[in-house]
């Protein structure tokens, strides 16, 4: 792109709207500004998490009272647990990624529906301010965990009533992002661009979408019929009514298993445009990789019995369960040989977001192999609701979403914002930030495998080392956040021009300048080629 | 600032099947209960099923079949130019959703009237079976009368739309759409009707 052209043509951040100020922003109906707007809120969102899960760690130092009481330890672990899952990583990557660079990468100039996004951003941020009141409002926080497992979750005296509706508005913001996303890519595909021949990125989304649309409708259900149950006193999930609450554990689980792939199958799109662009080749097995992502997506829904194995299921559905989460490993493996043979050959260029790649595998397979040790019936028993579980789940959503966040933020900063940042500061960080993340949940295994329970403020004594480890890691991995996201913000004033591609790549987001212009292409392109062509 | 006007009719009926999907998901979960609790307290079910007024479900059924007919026919109207007469077929519809809602007013009323609600010690003292079951009624006939609602807000705001011309025989999906919900509503009555009244 000749620089002329970016003379004419104003970025969508210089781009004067009919709003002036923050309103050009908050009423703004572009994608890319909606992803930033996103992109803010939940990093506040994971900021504040984050400071929760250190004040936690901070309390499992010693055994005993540290800083809080079990109370507050309670509501902390609700709290990071109902902002962390639908505020942060279920949005995470497809509303500030998908919402930016889907439609660049299909060659559209908008979502289909570019008023409902801006409307999914306000049912986010009203949701979120939901469960934030239900810290401050009534008889005290939520203590119930996210899960909000009846029959408790209607007895507790905590305020259940906004934490609960803001998990179901969260929902619904979910829904209809997945549904725009749904429609845009049937719709507004670049001519040329058949199926096989758009990336997987957009590809995740697809898959993404689908789960979003089919599985959080029964989680805005269930969450109803919780509060119809604390309102009404109806008798859904209440044994003293007749109702049964592990019926509750089975409508929370259908969705929130497949929620695990809202979470994780973005993250892999992001990793494999990472791992293409860095090792200049084709991806390897592309259809592969497609087929892949549906077969998660589509598998995923029939696992959750294996979050209650030790609830009372018969045994049919204990060992069925079981197959078929051994089965959901498959695919995620597929992906991991794919992207290691896609480097096979390649000509790496090693730079940030590719490390971030890199320690995504690292900890995604951790996290993978854990869950089957998991998923298999004997080994269960034995280490259900114990700091093994919170292990793998943090190796998994933190480890595998959390590090392609990252990750995906490192390579879409220079065309987001039009800058580059720096190098040499954004790899210290990654080094403290990944060293921080075995440090703090590497022990929790050995823990956990040693009998600690979670969701306790308090242990025995023989768990002290391993708590000591964990909480040093805690403050190594904070200190690695807090150099990433200052040298971000630092390089938007400091950094040096970014270039239309800056890292060699080949898909329709390197082809528009950086930042991108508001209405992404001057001509619609013509699509020939498969997605990512390096000869 | 949206890049650009852009109209795409398919894409809108694509976004509202696919939201209609959601809602019949939604409405899945409160099926699964349904079912689960039908089997575990057949003898309950079968009596509680029984105080329903066959006759008002009856006629409540008929006037959503009807309402849908209306609806389905008020599209065709318009795309014949015959706006007058599509405003009237949906006015017929507006009436006949609001005709529902009162018949449900005299009904849940009955009910209430012989301290049958959620959370009555009346209710309660007859036993878990027809806790659930009238727990059930309750919510989830409620929870389709909320989407009579909705669906009735939405007719009459194309019906709005319709007399500012803003809607007309060339432009017409969101009538489509507003259709397509109407229809869901409908089809939601249809399992509900048999499952609480018929089945005994």
């Amino acid at each position: 792109m000749s620089n002329q052209k970016e003379i004419t043509e104003p970025s969508y951040l210089e781009y004067k709207g009919k709003y002036k100020g923050v309103f050009s922003w908050i009423l703004s109906t572009d994608h890319k500004r909606i992803a930033l707007l996103y992109l803010f809120s939940i990093l506040s969102f994971f900021v504040i998490g984050a400071t929760l899960g250190l004040l936690m760690k901070f309390e499992l130092i010693a055994p005993g009272k540290t800083i809080m009481d079990a109370q507050t330890y309670n509501a902390f672990f609700t709290l990071h647990g109902i902002i962390m899952i639908f505020a942060v990583v279920i949005p995470g990557l497809p509303a500030v990624f998908g919402n930016f660079l889907l439609p660049i990468m299909i060659g559209a100039k908008d979502v289909a529906f570019p008023r409902l996004n801006l409307f999914s951003w306000y049912l986010y941020v009203a949701g979120v301010s939901l469960v934030i009141v239900s810290q401050f409002a009534g008889d005290g926080p939520p203590d119930t965990g996210w899960t909000f497992y009846a029959p408790y979750s209607f007895r507790t005296a905590g305020t259940m009533l906004p934490a609960v509706f803001g998990a179901f508005v969260l929902g619904f913001s979910s829904i209809l992002t997945g549904l725009n996303f749904l429609v845009t890519m049937h719709r507004m595909r670049a001519p040329g661009m058949t199926w096989l021949k758009m990336p997987l990125f957009p590809w995740t989304l697809y898959a993404t979408g689908w789960v979003q649309l089919l599985a959080t409708p029964i989680i805005g259900i269930t969450l109803l019929m919780i509060v119809a149950e604390r309102t009404l006193h109806i008798g859904f999930f209440d044994p003293s009514l007749g109702g049964d609450p592990l019926l509750y554990q089975h409508l929370f689980w259908t969705y929130s298993h497949p929620a695990v792939y809202i979470m994780i199958l973005p993250a892999m799109g992001a990793i494999s445009e990472i791992i293409t662009t860095f090792s200049h080749k084709t991806i390897f097995g592309y259809k592969f990789m497609v087929a892949s992502v549906l077969a998660i997506a589509f598998v995923g829904y029939f696992v959750w019995g294996h979050h209650m194995f030790t609830s009372g299921m018969s045994g049919t559905a204990l060992y069925t369960f079981s197959l078929l989460t051994f089965l959901v490993a498959v695919p995620s493996s597929i992906k991991v040989f794919n992207w290691i043979s896609t480097m096979h050959q390649g000509s790496i260029d090693l730079q940030t977001p590719f490390y971030w790649a890199m320690a995504f595998i690292f900890v995604f397979m951790i996290g993978g192999f854990s869950g089957l040790v998991l998923g298999s019936l004997a080994a269960n028993v034995h280490l259900h609701n114990t700091h093994y579980v919170v292990a793998h789940f943090h190796f998994i959503v933190f480890g595998g979403t959390g590090f392609a966040f990252f990750g995906a933020v490192h390579y879409w900063y220079p065309k987001i914002t039009g800058k580059m940042y720096d190098t040499k500061w954004a790899n210290i960080g990654l080094v403290l930030f990944f060293i921080g993340f075995i440090t703090l949940y590497g022990p929790m295994f050995y823990l956990g495998f040693k009998g600690m329970p979670r969701r306790y403020f308090d242990y025995d004594e023989v768990f002290h080392a391993g708590n000591i480890i964990s909480t040093m890691g805690s403050w190594i991995l904070y200190s690695g956040l807090g150099i990433i996201i200052i040298n971000l913000f630092s390089s938007l004033k400091g950094g040096v021009k970014a270039p239309a591609d800056p890292w060699g790549g080949k898909t329709l987001e390197w082809t528009i300048p950086s930042p991108p212009p508001v209405e992404n292409f001057d001509e619609i392109p013509l699509i020939t080629k498969g997605p990512y062509d390096y000869k | 600032m949206a890049a650009e006007t852009h109209r795409d009719d398919l894409a809108s009926k694509t976004g509202m099947w696919l939201f209609l999907f959601t809602e019949m998901l939604f409405f899945a979960g409160l099926f699964v209960v349904y079912s689960v609790y039908r089997f575990r307290n057949p003898e309950a079910f079968h009596l509680a099923a029984k105080e329903l007024s066959v006759p008002i479900g009856t006629i409540n059924t008929i006037i959503l079949l009807i309402s849908s007919t209306t609806i389905a026919m008020s599209i065709t109207a318009l795309q014949k130019k015959n706006k007058k007469f599509a405003l009237l077929l949906i006015g017929i519809t507006i009436f006949l959703g609001i005709a529902f809602l009162v018949n449900k007013y005299f009904e849940w009323g009955e009910h209430i009237k012989e301290h049958i609600y959620p959370g009555s010690p009346v209710l309660a003292l007859r036993g878990q079976g027809d806790v659930l079951f009238y727990g059930l009624y309750f919510f989830m006939t409620g929870l389709h009368a909320l989407h009579i609602i909705i669906g009735l807000v939405f007719i009459g705001f194309i019906a709005a739309k319709i007399v500012k011309n803003k809607i007309d025989s060339e432009s017409f999906v969101l009538l489509e759409n507003s259709g397509l919900y109407w229809h869901l509503v409908d089809l939601i009555w249809i399992f509900l009707f048999p499952l609480f009244y018929l089945i005994t």
